[in-house]
């Protein structure tokens, strides 16, 4: 069982380590490739042994917990790690259609190797310290990853990335810092007990307050998302997607896994802050959208909006809103990278992302209209599709705490996001392009083009079919909700293994 | 900026640096030192040979590129830690055993996968400075 | 001890954001720097300090005579300081790309990806 947690985090930095030796070869990409599906693989062995076991943990070397480093999963973990890899393969083989050979030399493929094996880290570790040195993993190869390949535009989108970036790190190191100042741990099992038991619980709750500004930076939620619609547009797609898809996650999921599982003292104070930047994030999110006119500016601005109903989710920190919290993180990363992906291949076909300069997408790339639908109606939250579950459910918990104004912004968010997906339909895809090109998916090399549209094919069928068989995906986010609002299992399986 | 005294002086430097670094990386075990501080000593003999006769000749008598330096230690700490996986071990546990009547570990080759590791990224940083200046 | 440490990590704190606060980037990058170093030393004193004595056990285990410093902040921060190293010379490599880009490092004018001009 002890490699079933460390594998998942190893097999990308090996595959990083690989692609990049032999990034001059012509081949470089497939290695990435080759360490997504192993990811894949180990990923799926995790969630069934997560399934049988509900909560895993191991401890670094063997050293006993609390003092060594330690890896565990419930589902939420289990679940995250599982979509990484999936996002991972999704992006290694779309990427490879996209990043050209002068960005592979540079090292491409091994930084987003590294990359994918630092979130997976951050989804695996049960140590609060631990949890900081994964996101510098993360956060120096997404700094790679912006500048590479990019023109004068990504530099600028990197200037603001890296210093908001930075800042967020600093504010999360000297939490973590006061953390184990007041208590003498840091491992987040361990904290639960030691932060209830801390005689001075205002200390606690301005310490909690640091790491929610903290990880609320890396959300991109409310007052702090600003870097986010500056830099998102302006690197490689396969970038962008990956980005998309699992970074602003990694916030969430801090901030769910410290929300539920240490800070929980002060509920109402931090929790009701947290319901209402949920509200604002959803509102500016998607009014920041709508006022954009640049395909890949309004999914950036989109993922803001999308990133306050996860937050909702935790904010109200009933079994029922905790299950939406999470079903809608799950099913947000697969439809935001894909949606991001489709805007690559618009992007390719028509030469331009700003919504004006293009269109007649729909009559000549009718397979590219419909992979866009498909994930665009589930993001605004049309039944059948995933995203239909996901607001249903977190309307109806706040609903059932009396929250009538949550539950309306969370409806007008619903409403307004399908305004701005109709604003990309009726530019890109309904109208004629004002130059009169005629976009054919035909025009891309046979090669690409496979590359490119069997992972959008495969994500879409994803969305599909959470949407059409929700109650696997239900239950296991039940269970999951469950094990966050009452992680004794979690505690005493982390703590337990360390006594042996 | 070319000075006889420092290009002179950097020649015996560098030689000194580099045996220092691996006094410092192998005593390191039980003593004060070790793989980061070994690898900062290292990378701080190429850096003073990189100001003394500028960073194409450093590149020049490094011969491999810093940053596969870099990976290569990664890959040595990987291995590491990998090493336990096939005798049983828990994830990164130290392995021991004997060559020629030395105790061998894989905490040294964890350690020389930091010294690697530091040298190639403080060099590769350094160098692109200089050379962006 | 603590107590000087944790005035000085005030006064830092206070300069760097006065640094930060200005609208050149290198500026910002100095504040930043100040930034982390406070916080770092804001974790040194949490940690509590034995004074002209390592926080180290003696011969066989033996604990010391006084009151011992904790020495697992020091780790902390030892690998804080590494990565903060590591962070800051990236962005210091990006001030200088920055700078060959534009010709300037004033923020406020580094609008490239957001026209100031809503869409076009």
């Amino acid at each position: 069982m002890n490699w079933t947690l460390a594998l998942p985090i190893l097999v990308p930095f090996c595959a990083a380590a690989l692609a990049f030796l032999l990034r001059n070869r012509r081949g470089s990409g497939w290695i990435s490739v080759g360490g997504s599906v192993l990811s894949l693989i180990l990923a799926l062995q995790l969630l069934a042994e997560v399934l049988r076991h509900g909560v895993i943990a191991t401890q670094m070397s063997a050293w006993a917990a609390p003092f060594g480093i330690t890896l565990a999963a419930d589902y939420l973990s289990a679940a995250m790690v599982l979509i990484t890899a999936i996002i991972g393969l999704a992006v290694a083989l779309w990427g490879m259609a996209e990043v050209g050979q002068i960005s592979a030399r540079m090292g491409w493929h091994g930084l987003f190797q590294t990359l994918i094996g630092g979130v997976t880290g951050a989804f695996l570790t049960g140590d609060l310290f631990n949890l900081y040195v994964w996101f510098e993993v993360l956060l120096i190869s997404s700094f790679g990853l912006l500048v590479i390949g990019g023109q004068r535009k990504a530099v600028d989108g990197a200037v603001k990335y890296v210093t908001l970036n930075l800042i967020s790190t600093v504010l999360f190191l000297c939490a973590a810092g006061l953390t184990y100042g007041a208590t003498g741990t840091l491992n987040m099992a361990d904290l639960r007990a030691a932060v209830a038991a801390h005689p001075d619980q205002g200390l606690m709750t301005v310490i909690a307050m640091m790491f929610m500004i903290g990880f609320g930076l890396k959300a991109a939620v409310f007052p702090l998302f600003f870097w986010l619609p500056a830099s998102y547009h302006t690197p490689h797609y396969a970038v962008s997607a990956v980005f998309a898809g699992l970074l602003t996650k990694v916030g969430v999921y801090a901030l769910i896994r410290v929300f539920t599982l240490i800070f929980v003292g002060d509920q109402g104070y931090t929790h009701e802050i947290l319901l209402w930047v949920a509200c604002l994030t959803m509102l500016t999110g998607v009014l920041g959208a709508a006022a954009q006119s640049d395909f890949r500016k309004i999914l950036s601005f989109h993922i803001i909006s999308q990133i306050g109903y996860m937050v909702l989710g935790l904010a109200l920190m009933t079994p029922l809103a905790v299950m939406g919290g999470v079903f809608y993180l799950l099913h947000h990363i697969i439809v935001k990278a894909n949606l991001f992906l489709v805007a690559g291949v618009s992007r390719r076909l028509t030469g331009s992302s700003d919504l004006y300069a293009i269109g007649g997408l729909y009559r000549s790339a009718p397979l590219l209209a419909v992979l866009f639908l498909i994930p665009a109606f589930s993001l605004a939250g049309f039944p059948p599709l995933s995203g239909f579950w996901a607001k249903y459910v977190l309307v109806k918990a706040s609903l059932d705490l009396g929250q009538g104004l949550v539950a309306f912004v969370a409806l007008l968010t619903g409403l307004l996001t399908i305004f701005s997906m109709t604003k990309i339909w009726a530019e890109a895809f309904w109208k004629a392009h004002p130059d009169g090109r005629q976009p054919r998916l035909a025009s891309i090399p046979a090669r690409a083009r496979v590359l490119l549209l069997s992972p959008m094919i495969a994500l879409a069928l994803m969305t599909v079919l959470i949407g059409l068989f929700p109650d696997p995906f239900v239950t296991f986010a039940t269970t999951g909700a469950e094990q966050l609002l009452d992680p004794s299992a979690y505690v005493a399986t982390v703590l337990e293994r360390g006594a042996e | 900026m070319k000075s006889l005294i420092l290009t002179t002086g950097a020649r015996l430097l560098i030689a000194l640096f580099l045996v220092f670094s691996l006094y410092v990386l192998l005593r390191g075990h039980n003593a004060p030192g070790g793989g980061f501080i070994g690898g900062l000593i290292a990378a701080c003999g190429f850096a003073i040979h990189a100001f003394a006769s500028g960073v194409a000749e450093a590149r020049r008598a490094l011969r491999v590129d810093p940053r596969v330096i870099g990976v290569l230690g990664l890959v040595c700490a990987l291995a590491a830690g990998l090493m336990a996986w096939p005798l049983g071990f828990d994830p990164f546990a130290g392995v021991w055993g004997e060559v020629a009547g030395y105790k061998v570990s894989s905490v040294l080759l964890f350690d020389i996968g930091v010294y690697l590791a530091v040298v190639g990224g403080i060099l590769t940083l350094i160098f692109a400075l200089e050379e962006t200046l | 001890m603590e107590t000087v440490l944790a005035i000085l990590s005030g006064v830092l704190s206070a300069c760097a954001v006065w640094l930060m606060l200005s609208g050149n980037l290198l500026r910002f990058l100095f504040g930043l720097l100040l930034l982390s170093n406070a916080v770092n030393l804001a974790i040194f004193a949490a940690g509590r300090l034995t004074e002209g004595a390592p926080p180290l056990l003696g011969q066989g285990g033996a604990l010391p005579g006084h009151q011992m410093a904790n020495s697992l902040p020091q780790a902390l921060l030892l690998t804080a300081i590494v990565i903060g190293f590591g962070l800051f010379a990236f962005a210091l490599a990006l001030t200088i790309r920055a700078y060959r880009a534009f010709g300037h490092l004033e923020v406020d004018r580094m609008r490239l990806a957001e026209p100031e001009e809503g869409g076009k």
